[in-house]
């Protein structure tokens, strides 16, 4: 078998346009992911900056509605989930010993479908009437009054959309049909398995709510009220259809950060991951559950009282596997022999402030005082704890601790440390005030708000300046990496097991072209 | 030297312990005297205070549970650390322990699910009420009628525009105040029907623990029984627009004799008001009233009239406004479908419209001369 050749690929622009290989699209898809979130940060800073105080100041209220409707689907549909993908493609078949996914050349078309979808989003900023401001979750009758930039994001979502279930199949048939003889469905990295978990999520949903939007769009300009009461219509019935894509989106959000977390905490603690079998059933149960909870999004639209009983029970139930997670994590620490990088730092924090997010989530089920949390900042902080101190900083960690597999090189490990320490603290302060506010009575989505509200939304500005801009470290430690620096080993990290490890540093572009024997 | 040494050890983690915790007093007492609102604002009905419970057991058996495992996680983190010389253990599995920490947690759900459960189907009961109250949601203000006394309002954000500006000092209760509060009785059981008229709202009071979406078309219910007279204030807590954090809900609780009184006033008041609808007026007072009623309109449209380019239209030397006259009186009646353009057949009297569109038909330098008088309104409705 010749190589030489086969490393052969176009330089320049055309190497990234045209690519097939997974190393280079999931480089594509961590970068475009890296982009968004500075994007999405950015009107986050918009929209602190306006809430520091009472009065408008630096927005009118329509371009607010617009800034936390465009940061919410620029976050989820822009940065965490392309991330993700980004790991996918690098990690997977570096983990399952399989030299390539399954379907490399849809795996280009499903990145390169992203940049077109958020230039038709983001360029709405610039149309008259300005970005979609109805929120990111588009119930009707409220997005059937937006103007035409509705129609614009809806066209995005179904490109994200497009691009989302493309990449699931592509993860399935690689994760089924690729691994290498002798790894078994039970021998796989548990990051694969939460992946191929997410995969199935997807397919399940991303075209609910692609048929949901698309009902969106007929209703505005083909005459049909499926959302409209006067029409015979249902505007509750969206929510359910809604929720019923936006709930296993929230663990399309979290599983695979899961997993993330289960390949770094083994690997600094020296000591095996804790209860790998419940690990893989555990993240199985709460994909089933997240189908039949979605309606704890929505329990003040007047549901029936066995409807709220029902959805509450199933809600709470998810604090069962939920709780298992936490309970392995925490004993695989136990009587380890831990070091503290900056991927153990954030999988730590990840795990320690996932769990606030859950506990507040666990206060959320129950139905009573829901009606008080809902559509407050309380739910604001709460979301907030589960996707950025869950979701990002998984990816973060995940990101210091593959680098030295993807450059080569070790990163900064001083500037990690202090993006480490800048992050939690200013996360911290950005959102953990925010739980007293919702609980005080600040409503979410307002541009202006009431004079005690004050203290807090100033202590919750100050931290999300100081949150945003410790990211730009993390950029500075990424390209530092990429340039040069000390030679990562095959093995970079002391403690690490995995397939991903055997092969050297940098990964080669073609790794795996003969399959590993797994014993 | 080494007996003195000895002793400030201690003594300096002494100082230490006062220093900090004179700070965390300093820091608990401007915290109080900012009035920071830490918790739920004080529940005032019997509802509300099962419902203050409720969240404060959930949150204490978090917090419970917060202390056991991140106190193991903090005790692995400084214990078996690689720096103080720990070796890793080699297990990695349990059976019994893994039953033991799938079971806890679902005997503590069972725990929580009960209490909940029976709270909510007591909030759920709105049956035998002693007075009904249907709530309207619209685009941006609430609309009351009760329905046995026959008395109908709209309850508008009466914050001055110059305080959102901030051009004026914020009052008291900024965003929080209302032309026209909804009015109960205290001791009697107080049955809400909640619905909307254009997007989808939420009416929302925290101390009555009251919140349910106001969707169009649909009606949902919620039931109060207030004990202590009072003002009891909220806010629209479903995103419903630009202007969604600007229609705040105020209820008062009153006594049964001074409910009585408020609504022979509010009677008259409506009497009133419908003599105003059968004369005929000089133009200054209707440019007078239209300024007034025009506060609504300013909201999409702008104090100016010139509204937000792209999203709504502005009035100055619009087509409407300058044209003829029964067009323009059209769409305030009918409103347009599809947009905020509401129909105001139904939330204003004759001679608030034609007050309104004496206004904007003069004002912004829109000079028609035309003068609108409430007949005409009358004969295109």
């Amino acid at each position: 078998m010749a190589t030489a050749h086969h490393d052969e690929h176009p330089a320049g622009l055309m190497r990234w346009l045209t690519s097939t290989n997974h190393k280079d699209i999931g480089t594509l898809y961590l970068v475009f992911a890296l982009i968004m979130l500075f994007v999405g940060g950015t009107m986050a800073l918009v929209i602190r900056a306006e809430l520091f105080q009472p009065g408008l100041q630096i927005t009118n209220p329509q371009f607010f509605n617009s800034m936390t409707t465009m940061h919410a689907l620029v976050m989820i549909f822009g940065a965490v989930m392309p991330a993700f993908t980004g790991f996918a493609n690098w990690q997977i078949p570096l983990m399952i010993g399989a030299p390539d996914m399954a379907l490399p050349r849809l795996n280009n078309w499903s990145f390169w479908l992203l940049p077109f979808a958020f230039t038709l989003l983001l360029c709405t900023l610039l149309i008259p009437g300005g970005g979609p401001a109805g929120g990111w979750t588009l119930y009707p009758p409220l997005s059937i009054q937006g103007g035409m930039s509705t129609d614009f994001t809806i066209l995005a979502i179904h490109m994200m959309g497009i691009s989302s279930v493309l990449g699931a199949i592509n993860v399935i048939a690689t994760i089924l049909n690729m691994r290498a003889p002798g790894m078994t469905l039970l021998k796989m990295p548990l990051f694969v398995w939460t992946w191929l978990i997410t995969a199935f999520l997807l397919l399940a949903v991303m075209p609910v709510l692609a048929g949901a939007v698309t009902m969106l769009l007929t209703d505005r300009h083909f005459g049909t009220s499926f959302f409209d009461a006067a029409g015979g219509g249902d505007p509750v019935m969206f929510q359910h259809v809604f929720w019923f894509f936006g709930h296993p989106e929230v663990y399309i959000l979290i599983l695979p950060a899961f997993g993330i977390a289960s390949q770094i905490i083994p690997t600094f603690a020296r000591k095996p991951l804790f209860g790998y079998e419940s690990m893989v059933y555990a993240t199985a149960s709460i994909a089933f559950l997240s189908f039949i909870v979605w309606a704890h999004h929505m329990f003040t639209v007047g549901m029936p009282l066995a409807g709220e009983l029902f959805f509450m029970y199933a809600t709470m139930m998810i604090a069962v596997p939920t709780g298992v997670k936490v309970f392995n994590w925490t004993a695989t620490m136990w009587k380890g022999s831990m070091s503290f990088e900056t991927p153990m730092l954030f999988a730590i924090a990840f795990v320690m402030l996932f769990t606030i997010g859950g506990f507040s989530g666990l206060m959320l089920a129950i139905v009573p005082a829901d009606f008080q949390y809902h559509d407050t900042y309380f739910v604001v902080a709460h979301f907030h704890y589960v996707l950025v101190s869950g979701a990002v900083f998984a990816i973060i960690a995940g990101a210091y601790y593959w680098l030295p597999k993807w450059t080569g090189h070790m990163y900064n490990e001083t500037l990690g440390k202090w993006h480490f320490w800048l992050s939690v603290i200013g996360f911290n302060l950005t959102f953990f005030p925010q739980h007293f506010l919702g609980l005080a009575g600040m409503p979410r989505r307002i541009p202006d708000y009431a004079l005690q509200f004050t203290e807090f939304n100033q202590w919750s500005s100050v931290g999300a300046f100081l949150f945003g801009f410790s990211q730009l470290l993390f950029v500075a430690v990424v390209i530092q990496a990429a340039r040069g620096g000390k030679k990562a080993e095959a093995k970079a990290w002391e403690g690490a097991e995995g397939l991903e490890w055997t092969v050297p540093s940098p990964a080669p572009y073609h790794t795996f072209a003969t399959p590993p024997r797994i014993k | 030297m080494s007996r003195s040494s000895k002793c400030s050890g201690p003594a300096k983690r002494i100082s230490l312990i006062s220093v900090i915790s004179g700070i965390a007093l300093s820091l608990v007492s401007t915290l109080a005297a900012a009035e920071y609102g830490l918790n739920f604002p004080k529940p005032v009905t019997a509802i509300a205070q099962e419902v203050y419970g409720l969240h404060m057991l959930i949150m204490m058996v978090c917090v419970g549970i917060g202390i056991v495992v991140f106190g193991a996680m903090f005790w692995s983190i400084v214990m078996h650390r690689k720096s103080r010389g720990a070796k890793a253990a080699k297990f990695h599995e349990s059976t019994t322990i893994e039953i033991i920490w799938t079971a806890i947690p679902f005997l503590i759900l069972v725990g929580m699910a009960i209490p909940s459960t029976a709270t909510l189907i007591k909030m759920d009961d709105t049956k035998n009420s002693d007075l009904v109250i249907k709530v309207t949601g619209y685009q941006w203000k609430w609309k009351y009628e009760y329905m046995d006394q026959d008395i109908s309002f709209f309850s508008n954000l009466s914050t001055p525009r110059d305080q959102i500006d901030n051009k004026a000092a914020k009052g008291k209760d900024y965003l929080l105040e209302v032309d026209n509060a909804v009015v109960i009785p205290t001791g009697k059981k107080v049955r809400f029907l909640v619905t909307a008229n254009d997007v989808i709202h939420a009416w929302w009071v925290p101390q009555l623990a009251m919140k349910k979406d106001a969707i169009p078309g649909f009606i949902n219910e919620l039931w109060t029984r207030v004990d202590e007279p009072g003002t009891y204030r909220g806010q629209c807590a479903e995103l419903c627009g630009k202007d969604h954090g600007f229609m705040p809900i105020v209820v008062q609780a009153v006594s049964e004799d001074d409910f009585k009184k408020w609504v022979s006033v509010k009677k008259a008041e409506m009497v009133a008001s419908a003599a105003d609808v059968g004369k005929v007026w000089t133009k200054a007072d209707l440019m007078e009233r239209g300024e007034k009623v025009y506060a609504q309109c300013a909201a999409c449209h702008g104090a100016t009239g010139t509204g937000v380019p792209g999203v709504f239209p502005a009035l100055k030397g619009s087509k409407i406004a300058t044209g003829p006259v029964n067009g323009h009186i059209g769409i305030v009646l009918k409103g347009k479908p599809g947009t905020a353009m509401q129909a105001y057949a139904s939330q204003m009297n004759d001679a608030d419209i034609a007050a309104v569109v004496t206004y904007e038909r003069n004002a912004f330098g829109n000079n028609t001369g035309d003068v609108v008088q409430p007949s005409a309104v009358k004969a295109l409705r």
